[in-house]
């Protein structure tokens, strides 16, 4: 049984005066502790929206169906009342741009201390050590819990916001876009210590970047997302070296590299939109070598080779590659 | 351009040639200074000024269809660079020749006709483009106040011209978009379109695609890329990403608390690094290709407050390889022993 099993995850958005949108349609995938993972693709192909299903975070307006499971456990089964038993404590997450979300007026010490009052898990004295603890833990020195947001440098406050997350002792940390806004070394930093923490806490780890570079420096494993659905998942080698899908291997294509000489080529088009049914391949507007099935049958996501699925027709194809 | 007796795009260098007798544009030990804010305490007790040195004596050339990458961490001083080239900012002293004429000494009125020949690109074309503008007002809008184009006929003209340079084709079907209406990738081409119809022989690219979604980047790129090499102008291309750097640009100089640590061509500087802190930098990029997982030089700490500089080199604190000297002596920009190119210079003084 692993970690986290996320199956057939669906989620709606219902905007006022709009058609719905249908912005993860049937995402599964599943991990173990110590793993990380990363959710890869453009803006807008539901990458978020996953990780904020999983935490039962999604806006009031958003449904979603299908299953998460914890140790075995369907956390979504009763709503917000059965989430609300391991979000913080089981499943946490980063949120993209959370360091520039503390509370000015409050030192941080306080503000990693807040929550673990609220889970119960320590107050007072107890609560101000164990945030000096925890910051100590990111690599902050725990006197400066007394300090405020404003005298922390980027890279500090974001790693108090992943101190934040890890207060009470999750199994399971998404992070979403954790070093986007950050200089390069200080992402190196920031990527040192989550991959530094998934191996001394054997903490599960599910990195959402749009960033590959990242995700094949981080992640043994990765997904990659299109049109609000994984179209190929597996090592992160094995996407770089032998992609099964189009998409990721354009996706590569696009991204310069530092001693790369080949052509550094953009994808034409945009995401579909995901208010109405699309009739074949989502990806297939925007490929380069459609086959005539692609605009009418819509690919399912398959096993190509062990641990390695891709939802492209030309998988099917005799001799495919 | 020609009325400055320059070069047409006949005489445009290609990569790696040396400049010109006269180049685009010369930066000569450039420095600007911010003045720190004091508090009444501050001043009622006669504290000293405080100085940010954002520039600290750079130098530079640049050559009509060259692309140079100014790269560095954020508060290395690229972006002031930038400002103080553009004249948004004064600088504290230092000369900047475009086209041999130094800016620096000319008063507003004179420099206003100036200005059309160096344009800038900034990082977000979501917030670059007014919303309530048209594609067509954005773009004919710096024609107004250069007064380019006699009528309303002729600016249009003009406008669908530089649309379709900058790859929005055809050209008519955007002008009565508004931004809203566009991708990133089309907002910043709109934005590019806007500085081309002034026929620029300078471009400052700030962060230019660093907004944008992967999939759209290399187009956007691949334009300022042809835009130069067309000999048309001449590209200085700020940016914190070295993998774009050093696939796009002819040259890059490395930034660090002011100063120009390293400068050459591309391939030598990423490939033949000699300053410790591009090796650095180098080191944690991120590569596509999970097997190549160099062991990353991580450098501790960020960098220093500008406002009291270090002794000495002032990178010296955060070095792994500083000596006892490097505390004292302040290195400058020399050819290193270990250089391939003639044209490779790095500020140590252990290279």
């Amino acid at each position: 049984m692993s970690l986290l099993e996320v199956s057939g995850l669906h989620v709606w958005f219902d905007p006022p005066s709009a058609a719905e949108v249908h912005a993860v349609q049937g995402v599964s995938f599943a991990l173990d502790a110590g793993e990380r993972f990363g959710l890869v693709g453009e803006s807008g192909c539901g990458k978020t929206t996953t990780i904020l299903a999983l935490m039962g975070l999604l806006p009031p307006n958003a449904s979603a169906a299908g299953e998460v499971l914890i140790n075995g456990q369907n956390i979504l089964a009763g709503g917000e009342e059965s989430v609300q038993a391991y979000r913080w404590k089981d499943i946490a997450m980063v949120f993209q741009g959370a360091m520039n979300a503390l509370n000015p007026v409050k030192k941080v010490g306080w503000q990693i201390a807040e929550p673990m009052a609220y889970h119960g898990i320590a107050e007072g004295a107890g609560a101000r050590k164990r945030a000096g603890e925890l910051l100590e833990m990111v690599g902050i020195p725990a006197a400066a819990a007394e300090r405020y947001p404003h005298e922390f440098s980027g890279g500090m406050r974001q790693r108090a916001a992943i101190a934040m997350a890890l207060a009470c002792e999750p199994k399971i940390l998404l992070a979403d876009e954790p070093t986007t806004a950050l200089d390069v070394m200080v992402q190196a930093q920031i990527l040192a210590l989550l991959t530094g923490l998934t191996a001394d806490l054997g903490l599960a780890l599910v990195l959402v970047t749009h960033d590959l570079p990242v995700v094949a420096q981080v992640c043994e494993r990765a997904a990659v997302m299109y049109a609000g659905e994984i179209v190929e998942i597996g090592l992160t080698d094995t996407l770089y070296h032998a992609p099964r899908h189009p998409y990721t291997r354009l996706l590569f294509a696009a991204t310069p590299d530092l001693y790369g000489r080949d052509a550094v080529i953009s994808i034409p088009g945009a995401p579909p939109r995901l208010d109405t049914e699309i009739a074949g391949c989502p990806f297939r507007p925007r490929c380069d070598v459609p086959l005539d099935r692609c605009s009418s049958e819509h690919p399912e996501l398959r096993v190509v080779e062990p641990a390695h699925l891709a939802a492209c027709h030309r998988n099917d194809l005799v001799g495919a590659t | 351009m020609s009325e400055n007796g320059q070069p047409g795009p006949a005489a445009a260098t290609a990569a790696g040639i040396t400049a010109p007798e006269v180049p685009l544009l010369e930066v000569s030990d450039l420095e600007t200074y911010y003045e720190v804010r004091r508090g009444l305490t501050e001043r009622a007790t006669r504290a000293p000024k405080q100085w940010v040195h954002a520039v600290d004596g750079v130098s530079f050339r640049l050559a009509r269809g060259e692309m140079m990458a100014l790269v560095g961490e954020s508060g290395c001083g690229k972006t002031t660079t930038a400002q103080t080239i553009l004249g948004m900012v004064k600088p504290t002293s230092g000369t900047i020749r475009l086209n041999g004429t130094n800016l620096t000494e000319l008063g507003e009125r004179k420099l206003r006709p100036l200005r059309r020949t160096l344009q800038m690109i900034y990082q977000d074309p979501y917030e670059s483009l007014d919303p309530r503008f048209r594609v067509r007002e954005s773009v004919e809008e710096p024609m107004l106040v250069h007064g380019i184009g006699g009528s309303r006929a002729e600016r249009e003209k003009l406008a669908v011209e530089a649309l379709e340079r900058a790859g929005l084709s055809p050209a008519r079907l955007f002008l009565d978009r508004y931004p809203h209406e566009l991708s990133g990738g089309q907002r910043q081409r709109v934005a590019i379109a806007a500085a081309l119809v002034l026929g620029p022989d300078l471009l400052l690219a700030d962060e230019p695609v660093s907004m944008l979604d992967v999939s759209v980047r290399a187009g956007v790129l691949s334009l300022l890329d042809t835009l130069r090499r067309n000999g048309d102008m001449g590209i200085l291309m700020i940016t914190h990403d070295l993998s774009t750097a050093a696939r796009f640009a002819d040259r890059i100089a490395v930034m660090y608390l002011g100063r120009i640590v390293e400068h050459g061509p591309a391939s030598d500087v990423v490939r033949n690094p000699q300053h410790p802190y591009t090796k650095a930098l180098l080191s944690v990029v991120p590569k596509r290709d999970p097997r190549e997982r160099a062991t990353p030089q991580i450098l501790t700490g960020e960098t220093p407050n500008p406002v009291e500089l270090p002794s000495g080199c002032r990178f010296h604190p955060r070095c792994p390889v500083a000596e006892e000297r490097c505390r004292l002596e302040d290195p400058q920009l020399r050819l290193p022993a270990a250089a391939t190119a003639p044209d490779h210079q790095a500020a140590c003084l252990l290279v």
